[in-house]
């Protein structure tokens, strides 16, 4: 018998992501991959497996679902109340799960997307070199009831918690964006840059793993630019004064000025906030020897 | 004087080069001369370099620990390099149908442009277009080469939603809509090829720097050329080209 995870209520909006694809951007493919890329990396050192190892990204309300092997499993980034056989589990710690048992999720407490991993990774297809799922690119881009999610069948051990792990989840809490100054950021006049950096943005409901935009705008006269490279977290600020944060589904150029960029801790903190919340851009600068 | 190309940070993983130039097919040989040589160069890091017009993207997999060196290597890289050979090209031919029932605003171009059917579809087959980069969608291929002549502005309202191989025009541009998707292009045809396969290990037949040919078919031949496309019997027509 395979190994798999039977899905037995999709949840919101949940799918498998890795680190993304790589190499395929010069035919237009996104890079994909998870909005959280913290969460991921501590549910796979939580876990022992590769950094690379896919995992299940959920977003605001999680599934329901059943395993019928035996594995262990790790819950990351937001806390949607994970239940094992309705008994309540902790995030940030490896579930020692056996066949039959249910995972589901409850009230959302903290953040808005929550990451499970599992022992070895899911083993789902890989297209394109990755397992991140995109429409038009896999078969699969969202959790749909009825699916079965392989895993790898592991030699069921217990293995030491990596106690040792420090764990931060206080930057769900965080409603400052980090940014550094874009290609065309030079473009804007003072007074905008002001109002840019003191301002509250609230999060429209359209956001998405494609790109964050806001209820806000902020009036502009910037020019479009020759159509030019964009990647996540890529600010554009569009001639109607919205302001389009790119997110990990996003396209591979662009027509409107890149006025700024996210850091990669910008785009964790981002990826964490509801539609509803208002979040701060806070201008950071590019730093000698990666210290920040 | 400010410098060329300027090679600065973009966010994390990213390094972006842009050189101050007008957009012109010697621009793009340069960048693709610049892309093989930071492609082949010995990098610590897991790269990917694309094009656009007039910028090189290079992007990592993993956060940069520390950008101003790898920016700096890129700087000794760029400028210690010397544009010997142009690149190797390929020309392909791609059947489109101008049929009206394909070309939805053909009508409309005749109309704003003074000119009938049969110029229209002389105008737009008889240049070689050039690939400057593919992006927007995946496939989506940005040709340069229009004929003046042909140039209209777009739909002042986008279509909800344009058919997988149509071919339009929008201001001095053309192009084929790789797979249907909303868009304000003016339709002139379709065509029948695949543009994007994404079960090909290679999944786009085109690289930036090839160039594309575009013939008439009639509607016949359209739908027979389609059905060998869903067969997977139907070759593209290619030559190769020394630069």
């Amino acid at each position: 018998m395979k190994a798999e995870i039977e899905v037995l209520q999709p949840g919101l909006f949940s799918s498998i992501q890795d680190l993304g694809r790589f190499g395929f951007q010069k035919y237009g493919a996104p890079q994909s991959g998870v909005m959280d890329r913290y969460a991921m990396r501590i549910c796979n050192l939580l876990l022992g497996n590769p950094q690379e190892a896919s995992v299940l990204e959920m977003t605001f309300q999680g599934p329901k679902l059943k395993f019928n092997s035996e594995t262990r499993i790790c819950i990351t980034g937001a806390d949607l109340s994970p239940q094992v056989n309705d008994e309540p589990v902790a995030n940030f710690e490896q579930i020692h799960v056996k066949p039959g048992d249910i995972l589901k999720f409850g009230r959302r407490k903290k953040g808005f997307r929550s990451y499970l991993g599992i022992s070895g990774g899911f083993n789902t297809e890989t297209t394109m070199g990755s397992q991140s799922w995109y429409e038009g690119i896999t078969s699969d881009f969202r959790l749909k009831k009825g699916m079965k999610l392989a895993f790898s069948e592991e030699k069921f051990s217990e293995t030491d918690t990596y106690s040792s792990i420090r764990i931060d989840s206080e930057y769900m809490a965080n409603d400052e964006i980090e940014v550094y100054p874009g290609p065309e950021f030079e473009l804007l006049p003072q007074t905008h840059c002001t109002r840019l950096f003191n301002s509250e943005f609230s999060i429209e409901d359209s956001s998405n793993r494609m790109a964050v935009q806001f209820k806000d705008s902020l009036q502009n006269e910037l020019e479009p630019i020759t159509t030019g490279p964009v990647l996540p977290g890529t600010v554009q600020l569009t001639p109607s004064g919205n302001l389009i944060i790119l997110m990990r589904d996003c396209q591979t150029t662009g027509g409107y000025p890149r006025i700024l960029q996210l850091s990669e801790t910008g785009i964790q903190v981002l990826s964490q906030k509801m539609p509803g919340e208002k979040i701060k851009l806070k201008k950071i600068n590019y730093q000698h020897n990666g210290a920040k | 004087m400010a410098e060329n190309p300027k090679i600065s940070p973009l966010g994390d993983r990213g390094i972006l080069i842009e050189f101050d130039e007008e957009v012109s097919e010697n621009l793009l040989q340069k960048l693709l001369f610049y892309k093989k040589i930071i492609q082949n160069s010995k990098a610590k890091l897991k790269l990917e370099v694309t094009n656009t017009y007039n910028s090189l993207l290079i992007s990592y997999v993993f956060t940069i620990e520390d950008i101003y060196s790898e920016v700096s290597r890129l700087k000794q890289l760029v400028s210690g390099a010397n544009i010997t050979k142009f690149n190797n090209y390929k020309i392909f031919s791609i059947p489109v149908c101008y049929d009206p029932e394909f070309g939805l605003d053909l009508e409309h171009i005749s109309r704003e442009k003074n000119l009938s059917l049969e110029p229209i579809i002389e105008l737009h087959t008889a240049p070689e277009y050039l690939i400057y980069f593919i992006g927007f969608l995946p496939g989506f291929l940005y040709l340069g080469g229009l004929d003046e002549k042909l140039k209209i502005s777009r739909k002042n309202t986008p279509r909800k939603s344009v058919e997988k191989g149509a071919i339009g025009i929008g201001e001095n541009q053309t192009g084929i809509y790789p797979k249907s998707s909303p868009g304000g292009w003016q339709i002139i045809g379709r065509s029948p090829v695949e543009l994007f396969d994404k079960n090909k290990k290679i999944p786009s037949p085109f690289s930036a720097g090839d160039r594309i040919r575009f013939f008439s078919v009639s509607k016949e031949e359209f739908y027979e050329i389609e059905k060998q496309v869903g067969a997977g019997t139907y070759t593209l027509k290619v030559e190769d080209h020394e630069g």
